[in-house]
């Protein structure tokens, strides 16, 4: 019974972390290496917001959140707008900018700057109490975590289906010619999902971090399991993210529970591996793989 | 010729006419050298002065780097290894990415995977770094090629992701598995005989790969993968499977990062999760993209400049790394033809100032 | 002789809610050239990717020599002597025109039927290229691919298809883009395939020379087949007439 439960959370962890980067590379085709990066960083500024600052903590989160969202658009306006069309530099630059963020905030001694090692940075919970649902101790935040999840996700299908530009978003991820020629800009069509993006990494680290610590290892671990629900449940595909986060976060909780926690990257492999072989596009992908283009 | 209005007019017209003039007199002239189209092979035997022309670049490449270990210190010595290791995975990143169009961000696992399979032989079964070092290679290489297959066949993007990820998961295997002596490492493995074994034996597989690659890439292999590179339909449509020329271009690609992992393990007698550091991915492709991505040479000597660099940062900590990255994106955004390309073009023509 | 070299039997292909073959046949008997024509958006270029195996159909079989060749890989369908050429012409830029047909004549296909190593592919690969137009004199096999104009380049694709020694050729919109002269001096090209025993499955929408060399036309109107016969016929009828409502018709 608590792997259904604890699998549940998992999965709508997974889900939080993987739809900012959906989102981004579905829209513009631009794989946001720094997605990781901007996860962390929003923990990060969070923490300073509330220890250093004393700034009141919702509004701190807030105003890390707006800091994250504009960081996404000008990464976009700065570096990503010059290589739009060659793929290999995209991928590239993108790729450095993650690392640069998130090395960076390994730094240490730096104008009295400690770095992000160790278990020193702890965000504070929302609520402290915990509750019993069907015989298994479980504590409120993440309880918060699952509703804040599944909030997201309905507010997010709802934006994209009912607001002129969640739309406009979906008109570019479904044929970016055709959308251009309807009068809609790609190039502020990526800033905005860029943004979105980034304030949804932001997001899901505010809802998630408060559960353990904050730590550069966490921005690569989230990169990799955005990056694997995404592989598995289809680049792009917004069903598949949703599908393949909760395949993963269940087959991740139940291996936990049978071997023993450092096996979750045997998993993720194997599952990798798996699907690349049997079903390349994904769980639901709609992309063929090379065929179809011409 | 002007009308001779007024006589301020013309003192003035005729100072500023004459710099005017002045700068007019000289204009920059530039020239290609045509004769490049008839020093192509066999032709060049006809002239000295093409012969030098031709050859001198790459005689100077060539003597420079294996009198490197002549005239530096030990401690640079280690460095220009490590270079050296550095510049085979540049040399593999950028044959992948220009040539066949696939980006490979995780070079790290080669290197990972031919230290381990060395190390491991040399440890377990006790064989000397003569018969580890090729086997390793080969056996790296394959391994790494099995794990890559199956995002072969699909987009571009599936393999720069799987190749990012296989190394940092990897090493969570590792140590979660316990195998491979897990976070510890395995040490106390043989070394080379003296030192310079091991500097002219990376530089020697240094020079061998890069001249070995440009005559493969101007090869009928070359030019399939490069046409698959373009147009990877119309190469389908003429009856040649895709998937195994891409197959072919991944392992030899392993072939040069897994005889540096293996290479390195002997060097320094020790095998960890290090080997499969963050650092090992994402310096080649710094040096690459600085070097002149396209040109193999580029990228080997992006790599033994960027390599020492790091060196001399070592206060610094994990700042290179922010390092390396800034300067991949500055010149990717400012100046993406790279040091090396740049370089040839300026040596192909030739610039004067010419009396108009 | 007596069965019909290529066999499409009702294929259907659908792409989300859209069909855009229905259940469509024809044969394509040995060494004769058809014309397979039709208004935009018939369906006639996603039939040849069915045939050749870009596309897989979602019912229907398409047979080469009696054996079932849907769903085999576009490698593996070239490499059994049906060959097509592409509308949107992408020549390799980075090599010079010659260069591209080395691809070619690395496949499979020509390693088994000259027996091991060809020797001199670049000879090859130009003699190829002046059989059929590219002059050797002015150096134009050897001029970057990129920087040919189209009437070239429509050969060079030809010449990709020829370097393969195929049994079939598809060639999808060959003379579309190029002027009359151009088109009057491709057409002894095509005679000359079907004299070599090359049969030829064409896609034009320029009829009148069309006309000129088909045995055969099959007319495709919303992915089904409207009509099949000799050209006078086919184009007398009535319905074709309507298909092509505003297109080019035989009556200048």
């Amino acid at each position: 019974m608590d792997i259904l439960i604890y699998g549940t959370v998992n999965s709508v962890t997974f889900a939080l972390i993987a739809v900012g980067f959906t989102l981004v590379y579905g829209v513009s085709r631009l794989p946001n290496f720094a997605h990781g990066a901007l996860y962390v960083l929003v923990g990060f500024l969070t923490w300073s917001f509330v220890n250093d600052l004393k700034i009141f903590y919702p509004l701190a989160i807030l105003m890390s959140l707006g800091i994250a969202s504009l960081l996404g658009v000008v990464i976009y306006r700065l570096i990503l707008i010059r290589l739009r069309g060659l793929p290999t530099s995209e991928i590239i630059a993108s790729f450095a900018v993650g690392l640069i963020i998130l090395e960076g905030l390994r730094l240490q001694g730096i104008g009295g700057f400690k770095g992000f090692i160790g278990p020193f940075y702890v965000l504070p919970s929302f609520f402290d109490s915990k509750l019993r649902i069907a015989g298994v101790l479980i504590d409120f935040q993440r309880l918060f975590v699952v509703g804040g999840g599944l909030t997201v996700v309905v507010l997010l299908w709802l934006f994209t289906h009912y607001t002129k530009i969640g739309l406009s978003l979906r008109a570019i991820a479904q044929d970016e010619q055709a959308a251009m020629m309807l009068g809609i800009d790609s190039d502020r069509a990526a800033v905005i999902s860029l943004s979105i993006g980034s304030a949804l990494a932001g997001l899901a680290a505010v809802l998630v971090l408060p559960l353990g610590n904050v730590t550069t290892e966490a921005g690569y671990r989230v990169l990799i399991y955005a990056l694997a629900v995404c592989i598995i449940g289809g680049l792009g595909s917004w069903a598949g993210t949703i599908l393949a986060s909760f395949v993963l976060g269940f087959a991740i909780i139940t291996s936990t529970a049978l071997f023993g926690a450092l096996w979750e990257s045997v998993v993720l492999v194997g599952a990798i591996i798996l699907i690349l072989i049997f079903r390349p596009s994904g769980l639901l992908g709609k992309q063929k793989e090379l065929e179809e283009r011409v | 010729m002007r009308n001779e209005c007024n006589g301020e007019d013309q003192q003035r017209d005729r100072v500023i006419g004459s710099r005017r003039l002045n700068i007019q007199e000289r204009r920059k002239e530039r020239l290609d050298r045509g004769i490049k189209v008839r020093t192509e092979g066999l032709y060049a035997l006809t002239s000295w002065r093409e012969m030098g022309y031709l050859l001198l670049p790459r005689l100077l490449l060539i003597l420079g780097f294996l009198s490197f270990p002549l005239w530096l210190d030990m401690y640079w010595q280690r460095v220009l290894c490590q270079a050296g290791i550095y510049a085979l995975l540049a040399l593999g990143f950028d044959f992948l990415a220009e040539y066949v169009g696939l980006v490979c961000l995780g070079g790290a696992f080669f290197v990972g995977s031919g230290a381990y399979i060395s190390g491991l032989l040399n440890a377990q079964m006790g064989w000397s770094p003569l018969l580890t070092i090729p086997i390793a290679t080969v056996f790296g290489a394959i391994v790494s090629t099995v794990v890559l297959f199956p995002c072969l066949r699909l987009r571009g993007i599936y393999f720069a992701i799987v190749s990012f990820m296989f190394p940092l998961l990897t090493v969570n295997m590792i140590i979660a598995l316990n195998i491979f002596g897990g976070t510890e490492g395995i040490s106390a493995l043989a070394s080379f005989p003296n030192v310079w074994v091991d500097q002219y034996l990376i530089l020697g597989m240094v020079i061998l790969s890069l001249f070995a690659l440009r005559r493969l890439v101007n090869e009928d292999f070359g030019l399939i993968l490069r046409a698959v590179k373009d147009n990877d339909q119309a190469v389908k449509a003429s009856g040649l499977d895709i998937t195994l020329y891409k197959t072919k271009a991944v392992f030899i690609a392993a072939l040069m990062g897994c005889f540096g992992g293996a290479y390195l393990c002997h060097l320094y007698g020790w095998v960890g999760i290090s080997q499969f550091a963050m650092d090992f991915s994402i310096l080649p492709i710094a040096g690459a993209v600085m070097g002149g991505m396209g040109t193999l040479v580029g990228p080997v000597l992006g790599a033994f400049i960027l390599t020492p660099m790091s060196e001399a940062l070592r206060g610094f900590g994990q700042l290179r790394v922010v390092l390396y990255c800034l300067i991949l994106i500055g010149f990717i955004v400012y100046k993406p033809e790279g040091l090396m390309n740049y370089l040839q073009r300026k040596y192909h023509q030739y610039e004067h100032w010419e009396e108009v | 002789m007596d069965e019909a070299l290529l066999q499409v039997k009702k294929v259907t292909k659908t792409f989300g809610g859209i069909t855009a073959i229905r259940e469509m046949s024809l044969d394509l008997d040995r060494g004769e050239i058809l014309g397979l024509i039709g208004p935009n958006g018939s369906g006639k270029t996603t039939l040849v990717n069915l045939i050749t195996g870009f596309v897989r159909p979602n019912s229907g079989e398409v047979f080469f020599k009696q054996r079932k060749i849907t769903g085999l890989q576009p490698h593996k369908i070239a490499d059994l002597g049906v060959t097509r050429t592409f509308q949107v012409m992408r020549p390799y830029h980075s090599l010079p025109a010659y260069k591209n047909l080395i691809v070619p004549l690395n496949s499979p296909r020509i390693r088994r039927t000259r027996g091991g190593n060809l020797g001199d592919k670049d000879g090859v690969a130009i003699d190829l290229l002046e059989e059929i137009g590219f002059e050797r004199d002015a150096y134009v096999p050897y001029k970057m691919a990129s920087s040919l104009p189209l009437g070239y380049l429509k050969r060079l694709e030809l010449g990709r298809c020829l370097a393969l020694k195929p049994e079939i050729i598809i060639c999808d919109e060959i003379f579309s883009g190029l002027s009359m002269a151009e088109i009057s001096t491709m057409i002894p090209v095509m005679e000359k395939l079907q004299m070599e025993g090359i049969s030829v499955m064409m896609i034009e929408h320029r009829l009148r020379e069309l006309f000129k060399l088909v045995n055969r036309v099959v007319v495709m109107n919303f992915g089904e087949k409207l009509a099949e016969g000799i050209p006078e016929e086919v184009m007398a009828r009535a319905d074709v007439r309507k298909a092509y409502l505003g297109t080019e018709e035989l009556t200048c």
